[in-house]
């Protein structure tokens, strides 16, 4: 407890003057007390005081605008208000935020230097990944098959599960719809274009970046934070070449297949709810899906599946290699890399379709 | 006689049916150095973990401030924390958020101090480890010294009673290493804080010790004084003070 009385010009502090009793003791003074009439503060009855007592007489006499005398301290009193003592201290300026234009101005710098940074990464991993068609040197041996595993069957299970309940739910809702005019067969045409055209490539691109987009950039990210990037660049190996071209390998081949596998399995789901809800025969609806795909539709869902593909890679591996700031930023370069692929993903996505109207 | 601060009985520590700790009973005093030593794998982090709970002892009493902290509710313990800092081997600072907003959290936390006061507080720890000009820094733009140092600002924040480093040379240069053991010296001297390191660097333990604690494969093999530990007839604190190592 530490309390206070007022003897002419001299305030009196007594008890204790310490983190738990400093901020009633302040709120009260300020309250209270007209400092034009205080020339001393006087800590004759002081128990003890630590820094943040220090602190507050420090505060006391900064607000008073002159110079207030400590007196009657006793050696301990003395030696703790000589360490602490902080009037002295320069005051560090708090870094300017920025303003709402200038904030608007480094938004679309960072967006102009970063699509620039990507592209030249997207064309350095091109390059070596042609190179590498005919020469493995700078590789891990058997770092091919690894990633096609990691990225290609691994995530077999998840694809499969979410494009058959996606196509499922799909023809689920569409069927009672489509029930009450009685062009049930026609669900076969729905599902099969929106299984072909988008669902298939999208659903997976969605899978494939936030499973394998986030694993490539945190793996790169924390190579990078732990200098084992330098160590490749000092072992005179190429870091994208040894990293990322079998990625960028594995996901180009591993794709398409998955693509395809979600498309059946999708189908699958649909041709399940066809036979039982509304008595389509298998062969029936079959039929009616192999009608209405043509090899068109086939081939710009292989071809969006390798671009969203590549499009995972190269965004991963940017925000890998950019990462700066510790487990922190390997945190941070996961999350935005995910979310810069599912974007950057759609967005083509919807670029693509422009090519069905052709 | 001078009355312990930490006091450890009969403490044995155990990673699952490994045994770290063996027996060990030992006091730590108001006002000193105590320097814990060991080879590594020894016990030390494991004694000093196990002394402030972030590992709970297997048996044994440990007392703090005389209180038999093992047992302890969390909320008593937790009384017992805001009186003793720590400064982990890497510094431990919160890497998202600058060094400013790393010292307010036990300051803020913990005290219901008016803003003025926490920064001038702030401010004033810092400059007691040179590192006034931080104060907006991220953990990641500074060196492994000055994050250190920082660490100790925190660990100092609320004025504890007792201080724990956890190898406070690792991986900084000799310079740096006895900037920092300066640093110890001043704090003790001019906070009376008691102090209580695991080190095995030589020139730091001659710098700073007042009491040597030697522990070798989970065993208490010397406590006592530095000259004490240059007498001592144990083979391996012999062996430690000669060639200044561990083979």
């Amino acid at each position: 407890m530490a309390d206070y009385i007022i003897d002419s010009d001299c305030l009196k502090i007594s008890g204790s003057l310490n983190k738990d009793t400093v901020a009633d003791l302040f709120a009260k003074l300020q309250k209270e007390i007209n400092f034009e009439k205080i020339d001393y503060i006087s800590l004759l009855d002081l128990d003890n005081i630590d820094s943040a007592g220090v602190a507050m007489l420090d505060e006391l006499i900064i607000m008073s605008g002159k110079e207030l005398v400590l007196k009657d301290m006793n050696t301990q009193v003395k030696d703790t208000v000589s360490v602490f003592e902080s009037k002295s201290l320069a005051i560090s300026e708090m870094p300017a935020k920025m303003g709402f234009f200038e904030l608007i101005g480094d938004a679309v710098l960072k967006f102009i230097s970063e699509s620039f940074q990507m592209l030249v990464l997207a064309v350095d991993i091109l390059y070596w990944s042609i190179i590498a068609l005919w020469n493995r040197k700078g590789q891990r041996k058997g770092s091919l098959i690894q990633q096609g595993v990691q990225i290609g069957v691994d995530a077999l299970p998840i694809v499969t599960l979410l494009s058959f309940i996606i196509g499922f739910i799909i023809s689920l809702q569409s069927a009672s719809q489509l029930k009450q005019f009685g062009a049930n067969i026609f669900l076969a045409n729905l599902i099969a274009i929106s299984m072909v055209r988008e669902l298939g490539p999208l659903v997976t691109a969605i899978i494939i970046a936030g499973r394998s987009g986030s694993a490539i950039a945190s793996e790169i990210a924390t190579m990078k934070v732990t200098e084992e990037i330098d160590a490749l660049k000092m072992m005179a190996l190429n870091p994208i070449r040894y990293i990322v071209v079998p990625k960028f390998h594995a996901v180009t081949v591993c794709m398409p297949l998955l693509v395809l596998f979600s498309i059946l399995v999708g189908v699958f789901g649909g041709m399940l709810i066809g036979i039982y809800y509304l008595d389509l025969s298998m062969v029936s609806f079959l039929n009616a899906c192999l009608q209405i795909i043509d090899l068109k539709d086939i081939a710009i869902s292989m071809a969006k599946s390798i671009v969203f593909a590549w499009q995972i890679v190269v965004v991963g591996s940017h925000y890998g290699f950019q990462v700066t700031g510790g487990a922190e930023g390997v945190g941070k370069a996961t999350t935005i890399s995910v979310v810069i692929s599912i974007f950057s993903v759609i967005v083509m996505d919807a670029l693509f379709s422009l090519f069905y109207l052709i | 006689m001078q009355k312990p601060i930490i006091e450890v009985r009969n403490l044995v520590a155990k990673y699952g049916d490994r045994t770290i700790l063996e027996d060990i009973s030992l006091d730590f005093y108001q006002g000193e150095v105590t320097v814990i030593l060991g080879s590594s794998g020894g016990g030390k982090t494991t004694l000093l973990k196990n002394i402030i709970r972030l590992t709970e002892p297997f048996s044994g009493s440990v007392k703090i401030f005389g209180e038999e902290v093992t047992q302890m509710p969390e909320d008593a313990f937790t009384k017992i924390l805001k009186r003793v800092g720590m400064l982990f081997q890497n510094g431990a600072l919160l890497n998202s958020i600058d060094i400013h907003e790393n010292l307010s959290i036990p300051l803020e936390q913990h005290t219901n101090l008016p803003p003025a006061i926490v920064q001038r507080v702030i401010r004033k720890k810092l400059d007691l480890v040179n590192l006034s000009h931080a104060l907006y820094l991220l953990p990641s733009e500074l060196s492994g010294g000055m994050k250190k140092r920082a660490a100790l600002a925190r660990a100092i924040a609320l004025d504890p009673e007792i201080l724990f480093f956890d190898e406070p040379s690792a991986g900084l240069d000799p310079i740096t290493s006895a900037q920092l053991d300066e640093l110890i010296l001043d704090l003790k001297k001019l906070l009376n804080i008691s102090i209580v390191v695991v080190t095995h660097e030589l020139a730091s333990i001659h710098r700073i010790a007042d009491r040597i604690v030697f522990l070798h494969k989970g065993k208490l093999v010397f406590h006592g004084t530095l000259s004490e530990a240059k007498e001592c007839k144990h083979e391996t604190v012999q062996e430690f003070f000669k060639v200044g190592r561990f083979e």
